[in-house]
């Protein structure tokens, strides 16, 4: 653990402050798999693991970040945790309830509790709807306010995301994409959930106005006490709202971690390559770059053992026979390696 | 590195761009200068909107004459591009500037083979036999980095993963040897540790096929891996171009402050809150004769109304009212409120 | 390969047998009328009514009846129609089956090149006075009535510009045989040709415009453009090439529709007696054995068309060659 230090942000502070044992939700070997390729003949189609048997705890009032490229199966299992894909396999429990195979009425009272921010939110506003007659909606389906309450709400959720209070007579083509995002995050805000999983919220925008959006989660944390697991394949963005990472290859969480400790210390070859390959404009040539050789292999068809083992610089044969597990290196540090990195 | 003692191979004198719209005329591209000299890799960095795109396009005088006005003056190895015929111009594209897209994914049609499409742009350019020319593109694709030229060059873009299609059209561009490469966000749709793979094989290009290369991103991450010099565009305009090194070191226009501080550092202290810029860009049409960035800067003061000034300081250029030392006082400010922050 | 041309052909059988079950169960096993007294046609003799249900087997259960119908129609092929007693179903058809085919396959090639002519041509010249007049053109193509125009080039080439050296090789309406005459063939069915085609160069020209200019937006042909290309091989090689996919799922569909039948109004027009003629005069006499014979022609046609599409997509188009 680094010591505790004035220059870091103050809600790494108060999260290792208020970190407590108990997760806020919890998912033991979870998969999801899918069938490609599936024609009228019986046995076509190939079975795709997108979340291969992963175990995560999130903790309350933690940022959990979950990184990776194209294909690593991270916005997949951020549908798994809140339950709008279905589960193939393993367990989810929120707030110890198991809500791995709840249906729909089950999940109510869930999904409350659990909203989801998507990388697009243009696609999920009605072009025909108002911001307000969108956030009302929400509200009334919840029956979180009624009457003058609801408008009462409707002001304080754009108050919170920065948007004039005008502005909720406007239909969603009016605004630019850091402002729909905005309307995004207020929607997801309205049933004053406990966890919000962001699904690449920021990535489609603009870098100032990315900056604007990424300060937005972090004050709202600070305000209302929110969870969340932020998904996004920017690691300097990841690094920069996260309080804990976890890294994901294939299907698989290969490294987890508080967010400091491991950009500066990745354990696990894929994490130290990841960092390596992102341009940086702030240490401008003072790092040595790992460049791997190849890309992602298919997800259907995944190598054996370890499957980073056909990229790693440091692959042995043991890592092509046996695929190592996520094990704890330190209180902090959780890595999937036979030889991971001092 | 400094490329003064190479000769200039592209200059680019007040380029301006409009299109005809609905509502009139809309100018996306005003008054645009630069130049890059032989061998030399230039990035012009900027968001959507800013006109980095519709500049590129001019340079291959490939806006529809229709509908688009082009302005200025651009030459190419002392060739006006504007001028030419259109039978000039095709002979200059491709043979002498090649482009690499965007997204590999639609860069190429996608019913021809890798090799065809290759081949094919050969012998646009030379009298050469079809099975020459396929030879040339598994040389090629061998010289891109394709582990198997041989059969890639059969495949059909489909068939092949994001970055091996984006050396397939790496390959391409390269294919008769141009003197120029344009790529515009050549890596922005691939995965960080392909892009990586392809940043490196631009900078091996460069050495070993001496072309110079122009290279349109939004990340400035790209830009200071291997640019050697950097024009900034906001709103149509260069607001500021200059040396890589320098322009990291010590931007001059308030936009490149608000760009630099927006980016979340990979390592040392984290922020607590990163040091955004408020608002957001203006589109093409709301954009009068005035700094485009005023609206949006802190610093803005009456006189940034009128056409603001080309400051030049060092191998820097700044379009700005500051003047030294209050830009530099004011740039204190900003370092010391993004440290306190 | 051989396993998907296989599949096909099930698919084909299979979509065959579904339309024949159910044209036979609209005509045959509609409650509340007597089958046989459908068959035996209007005014008909209650002997034969009586003789039609023993020789249908219409006391017998549905699917001995389908089949039964089946195998005469095809197998045995001596059902006959009841209004011309005598004219056999199956050789009928198989009679003016060449003359549809004849005008449906000219009038095909005539709207394919013209069709692509004005798109291309059009998507070429776009927003100029060409585009615009091509496509006011085009529009009039689709607007005009089929039978009305061919009684207008009718009416000027049979009678009133007949005797002008302009129209005078136009014979009198009707058919002549391909193998027999060709010349004549050929002489009678131009006009026929350009009548039908005119609303197809109208449709297939304003969609294929739509589709090249569609195409003109895409990365690839930035691609084609930045390689130094001409215009014109950028145009055929690959904005048009990648335009055939809708183009053809269109012709396979329009195509199959017409040889089934729905050139019936050109065919009347000019008094050629092809499928839709025979299939239009079966429906009037209640000819059921003949509306079924034809029913089945015409499905045989969109079915096979639909299969030849599959084909030609394979064809042209690398990324369904995998699927």
């Amino acid at each position: 653990m680094m010591p505790p230090d004035l220059s870091k942000p103050a809600s790494a502070a108060s999260e290792a402050a208020s970190a407590s044992d108990t997760p806020l939700m919890s998912a033991r070997s979870l998969v999801k798999t899918f069938t490609v390729g599936r024609t009228l003949r019986p046995g076509s189609g190939r079975t795709l693991h997108a979340v291969d048997a992963i175990s995560l705890d999130v903790f309350p009032a933690e940022t959990l970040g979950l990184v990776g490229e194209s294909g690593s199966g991270k916005s997949t299992l951020g549908r798994c945790l809140t339950r709008l894909y279905d589960i193939d396999g393993g367990t989810l429990t929120f707030e110890g309830v198991d809500i791995t195979r709840a249906d729909a009425r089950a999940l109510k009272p869930m999904r409350r509790n659990v909203q989801m921010i998507f990388q697009d939110p243009s696609a999920s506003l009605n072009p025909r709807r108002r911001v307000r007659d969108v956030l009302a909606e929400v509200l009334k389906v919840h029956r979180i306010r009624e009457g003058a309450g609801i408008e009462q709400r409707l002001l304080e959720l754009m108050d919170l995301v920065g948007l004039r209070r005008e502005y909720l007579d406007r239909y969603p083509h009016e605004f630019s994409g850091g402002q729909r995002q905005r309307i995004g995050i207020a929607r997801a805000l309205a049933v004053e959930p406990k966890l919000i999983v962001a699904d690449e919220p920021v990535s489609a925008l603009d870098v100032s106005v990315q900056a604007q959006i990424v300060n937005l989660f972090s004050d709202l944390r600070e305000r209302l006490d929110l969870t969340y697991v932020f998904i996004a394949h920017d690691l300097a963005v990841v690094r920069q709202v996260s309080s804990r990472v976890a890294v994901m290859y294939l299907g698989s969480i290969v490294e987890t971690g508080e967010t400091d400790a491991l950009y500066a210390r990745p354990s696990h070859p894929y994490t130290q390559a990841l960092l390596s390959a992102i341009p940086q404009p702030h240490n401008r040539g003072s790092r040595e770059r790992i460049l791997l050789s190849g890309e992602i292999p298919s997800p259907l068809d995944p190598p054996t053992g370890c499957k980073f083992s056909t990229r790693c610089p440091q692959a042995q044969d043991i890592c092509r026979q046996v695929r190592p597990v996520l094990a704890a290196l330190s209180t902090e540090r959780q890595v999937a390696c036979h030889f991971p990195l001092g | 590195m400094t490329f003064v003692e190479k000769p200039i191979l592209l200059d680019v004198n007040g380029l301006t761009v409009a299109f005809a719209t609905d509502r009139g005329p809309v100018t996306a591209v005003r008054d645009v200068s630069f130049s890059v000299r032989e061998g030399e890799i230039l990035s012009i960095v900027g968001e959507s909107g800013s006109g980095k795109s519709v500049t590129l396009l001019s340079l291959l005088g490939l806006h529809d004459r229709k509908t688009t006005r082009v302005n200025g003056m651009v030459s190419f190895r002392g060739r006006g591009i504007l001028d030419l015929s259109p039978g000039e111009l095709r002979s200059i594209r491709g043979r002498e500037i090649g482009l690499i897209s965007q997204d590999p994914m639609t860069a190429l049609t996608p019913v021809y083979t890798i090799g065809w499409q290759i081949a094919e742009q050969i012998r646009a350019h030379e009298r050469i036999s079809a099975r020459a020319a396929r030879k040339r593109a598994v040389e090629l694709l061998g010289e891109v980095g394709l582990s198997n030229p041989q059969e890639a060059v059969d495949r059909y873009p489909h068939q092949l993963s994001g970055g091996m299609r984006q050396r397939a059209v790496i390959a391409m561009a390269l294919s008769c040897n141009p003197a120029l490469l344009v790529a515009d966000e050549p890596t922005t749709a691939l995965d960080v540790t392909v892009q990586a793979q392809v940043l490196d094989l631009l900078l091996r290009l460069r050495k070993d096929f001496g072309s110079a290369i122009i290279l349109i991103t939004h990340d400035m991450g790209v830009v200071s891996e291997v640019a050697d010099r950097v024009a900034v565009m906001y709103a149509g305009r260069i607001v500021e171009r200059g040396e890589t090194e320098a322009m990291f070191e010590s931007p001059l226009h308030p936009y490149s402050w608000g760009l630099m501080g927006s980016i979340p550092p990979l390592a040392g202290p984290r922020l607590a809150r990163l040091k955004s810029i408020p608002g957001m860009p203006p589109t093409p049409d709301r954009i009068g004769e005035g700094c485009g960035f005023a609206p949006r800067c802190a610093f803005a003061r009456a006189a940034c109304l009128e056409r603001p000034p080309l400051r030049k300081i060092g191998t820097q250029a700044a379009l700005c009212v500051l003047e030294e030392p209050e830009r530099a006082a004011l740039r204190r400010t900003v370092l010391s409120a993004e440290e306190l922050a | 390969m051989f396993f998907a041309v296989l599949q096909r052909l099930g698919q084909m059988l299979f979509v065959m047998i579904g339309i024949s079950a159910l044209v036979f169960l609209i005509f045959f096993a509609t409650p509340g009328s007597d089958p046989a007294a459908r068959l035996a046609g209007r005014n008909a003799s209650p002997e034969t009514v009586e003789a039609i249900r023993k020789d249908f087997g219409f006391d017998r259960p549905l699917p001995v009846q389908y089949v039964i119908m089946m195998n005469r129609l095809f197998v045995t092929q001596d059902l006959t129609s009841f209004v011309n007693r005598g004219l056999r179903i199956v050789p009928a058809v198989a009679q003016a089956a060449p003359v549809t085919l004849s005008l449906v396959a000219g009038a095909a090639v005539l709207w394919v090149v013209g069709g692509i002519l004005v798109g291309v041509v059009a998507a070429l010249a776009r927003d100029t006075l060409l585009d615009r007049g091509l496509m006011v053109l085009a529009l009039i193509g689709v607007s005009m009535p089929v039978y009305w125009l061919g009684e207008v080039m009718n009416l000027v080439t049979q009678s009133r510009f007949h005797d002008t050296i302009l129209f005078s090789w136009v014979p009198s309406l009707g058919y002549k045989p391909l193998l027999t005459d060709p010349w004549g063939w050929f002489k009678t069915l131009l006009i026929p040709w350009f009548t039908l085609a005119a609303l197809y160069i109208g449709i297939y020209g304003r969609v294929l415009r739509a589709n090249l200019v569609e195409a003109y937006q895409e990365d690839f042909i930035r691609t084609a453009r930045a390689k130094g290309l001409s215009p014109a091989r950028v145009m055929v090689r690959h904005a048009l090439r990648t335009s055939l996919i809708p183009f053809v799922t269109m012709f396979g569909l329009d195509f199959g529709v017409l040889v089934g039948g729905s050139a019936l109004l050109t065919e009347v027009v000019f008094g050629l007696n092809g499928v839709g003629r025979l299939t239009y005069q079966a429906l009037l006499n209640l000819d059921l054995p003949m509306v079924l014979g034809t029913v089945m022609y015409a499905s045989f046609f969109v079915v096979l068309a639909n299969a030849l599409v599959d084909v030609v997509y394979v064809l042209i188009d690398p990324r369904v060659r995998e699927s």
